[in-house]
């Protein structure tokens, strides 16, 4: 043992891709490319059943965006859903063809968040959880009033109804297909950006974050409109392809149930984790839909089980260290070092 | 005259809608996080004695002296294999894990009774009533709940002020570790605040199961007004939590005297209001945690 420091000449190399990240992004880059043709190979029902998928999809990434990253649990994020397929309504009632609508809703979403947050950012921890949670039920109340757009018994949408609905479901398929492959795109440029980087310092010690200069609401206050233009997005898409909405359902806390469930289970701050649990939550929910209440019994003590006995969930507990990461979302240093003289 | 009778009927509402804040702010005191299937235990312990009286007959208020004890113990356990365990699981573990058990229980009632509306049936005391003028009637049912409600209140607070455990409690709460350091075991006292939440919390589900009805759901309602209660009262003090109930139910009657539709709307725009401009709450104690 000295206590000299040895000469070392050292061989430091930053890189942010690996291979595994490089074969990942092919691979991702044919899945999407192979689910973009997909429509002219397979039958309707599945299209529509790869929709409801990609619904579960978003949710799972916009509530990760928040939780998972941002440290903030809400279960008040279907109000964003809600309020977007709602607005989806208004538009198309209003002459604007439902597929357009779309953006427009998602745009309002992200703006309507901006006000909410200051409201729900004077709670912190478990009293911004039931605080999002008022909120949400707010919406609904308020929206449930207004008669033009159903009031409580809710409406349907049908202004797709002159297309066939294989046109229909084809389109409302691709809509989807891109929200889910932007709402990636953003949450992988978020991370690798310096927000990124000071969410999840808040995320791991709000206090030291903000000692050395991070501005914690403003971070914060990012994460949390990204997470609501993406809960948003999930609300389209199932005004979409439901073609009806009732308040009651859209506003419904079992999507945050099912938001908890998919990330809980996928892993927590992980990139992968989402797409991993809203694999697993909606073969679940094949699986188990036709059993009632079951498959809510099973989801709620799966949840309470994978948060006691694999917090890291599934895709942490195969990639603890990160080290597999799919996604290039972090510099890396590789040292190769060769120590020229000492012990 | 409506008015008052609103008035009158919301701070009797308001009495039991603090009965369900004081254990989510005692074990958000101790344990600094809200469970989340707090109301949803309310549901359970109704459902207990709806059972226990199918079977077993009578009127249900012998049901508290079965059901309140069960409801302790539960408590105790839920807080030695789950709650403890969640604790140490990370920050977010005890909201996720409460959130889970919530839907479960839930589902499971859901499963068991059907979503159909049930009520714990009193005979005449569930609709006889005082007559005080001519337009304005005190239920006694509502009037003996918000007694009952309001002296159970005052004993939990003169039990954290005067008594041993409650000063451990106290202690837990200001300074969890310095409480450790002498002597406190936290364990136990996490598992007395947890007991002590669930009896608060069956006795006005029992309540509430007398007065009204519930389903298998109603349990998340319970929790978000016995939430909104304590945020509008103020953290610090029980006197703060029952003054936040009150003002819930009056804003929820008076609401539902402009429209019938509008009672639950307008306690949460009071909620919101409190939060929008005095979010420490109106009767926040300084320094105080409990």
């Amino acid at each position: 043992m000295s206590t000299l420091e040895a000469p070392v000449m050292t061989n430091r190399t930053v890189k942010r891709y690996s291979r595994n990240s490089l074969g990942a992004l092919g691979i991702g880059a044919v899945v999407a490319a192979v689910l973009v043709v997909l429509p002219a190979f397979v039958g309707e029902s599945s299209i529509n059943q790869l929709t409801q998928f990609f619904s579960f999809l978003i949710l799972a990434i916009g509530w990760n965006v928040l939780a998972g990253y941002g440290g903030m649990v809400s279960i008040g994020q279907q109000a964003y859903l809600g309020i977007a397929s709602y607005a989806v309504l208004y538009l198309s009632l209003h002459g604007v063809l439902s597929w357009w609508a779309a953006p427009i809703a998602i745009a309002f979403c992200g703006v309507l968040s901006i006000p909410i947050s200051y409201l729900a950012f004077r709670l912190r921890g478990s009293f911004f959880a039931i605080g999002t949670w008022v909120i949400a039920e707010v919406c609904l109340l308020v929206v449930a009033q207004i008669e033009s757009l159903g009031g409580g018994a809710g409406a349907s949408l049908n202004d797709l109804n002159r297309f066939s609905p294989n046109t229909a479901g084809d389109v409302t398929y691709w809509v989807g297909l891109a929200i889910v492959l932007i709402s990636l795109a953003s949450v992988a440029l978020l991370l690798r950006s310096r927000v990124g980087l000071a969410l999840m310092s808040i995320r791991d010690d709000e206090l030291a974050a903000e000692a050395t200069g991070v501005n914690v609401m403003r971070t914060k206050r990012i994460a949390y409109v990204l997470s609501a233009t993406i809960c948003a997005g999930a609300g389209v898409l199932l005004i979409l392809s439901n073609l009806e909405v009732q308040p009651n359902s859209s506003f419904s806390v079992q999507y945050s149930a099912f938001m908890i469930f998919m990330v809980l289970v996928g892993g927590m701050g992980t990139f992968e984790g989402p797409i991993v649990g809203a694999i697993v939550f909606f073969a679940l929910q094949q699986w188990l839909a036709a059993n009632g209440a079951w498959y809510l019994i099973i989801l709620g003590a799966v949840a309470v089980a994978v948060t006691l006995w694999l917090p890291r969930g599934v895709w942490g507990t195969v990639d603890p260290r990160n080290r597999r990461s799919l996604v290039p979302l972090r510099h890396r240093v590789s040292v190769s070092a060769t120590v020229e003289s000492g012990e | 005259m409506v008015w008052t009778n609103a008035v009158v009927q919301g701070l009797l509402l308001g009495g039991l809608y603090a009965l369900f804040s004081v254990g989510l702010s005692l074990m958000f005191g101790v344990m600094r996080f809200v469970n989340l299937a707090h109301g949803d235990f309310s549901v359970l312990a109704a459902y207990a004695a709806y059972v226990l009286v199918e079977h077993a007959g009578g009127t249900p208020l012998w049901t508290f002296a079965a059901v309140v004890p069960m409801a302790a113990v539960v408590g105790f356990f839920l807080q030695h294999f789950i709650l403890d365990r969640a604790l140490g699981a990370g920050e977010l573990s005890p909201l996720l894990v409460t959130f889970g058990l919530s839907i479960f229980i839930e589902s499971a009632l859901q499963q068991g009774f059907g979503a159909n509306n049930d009520s714990l049936f009193l005979g005449p005391l569930s609709y006889q009533s005082w007559k005080i003028t001519n337009t304005l009637y005190l239920g006694r049912l509502e009037v003996i709940v918000f007694v009952v409600a309001v002296a159970l209140i005052s004993g939990l607070q003169l039990f954290l002020s005067r008594t041993q455990p409650g000063r451990l409690l106290r202690a837990t709460a200001d300074n969890p570790r310095a409480a450790a350091l002498s002597g406190v075991n936290p364990r136990r006292v996490r598992a007395l605040a947890t007991a002590i939440a669930l009896a608060t919390v069956a006795v006005g589900g029992l309540f509430l199961a007398m007065r009204t009805s519930f389903t298998p759901t109603s349990g998340s309602n319970d929790l978000i007004f016995a939430f909104e209660a304590v945020i509008i009262g103020g953290l610090g003090s029980l006197w703060g939590t029952l003054l936040g109930g009150l003002i819930l139910g009056v804003a929820q009657t008076v609401g539902s005297q402009i429209n019938p539709a509008d009672g639950i709307l307008a306690g949460h725009l009071v909620f919101l209001a409190v939060l929008a401009y005095r979010p420490q709450g109106i009767l926040a104690a300084r320094n105080a945690a409990l």
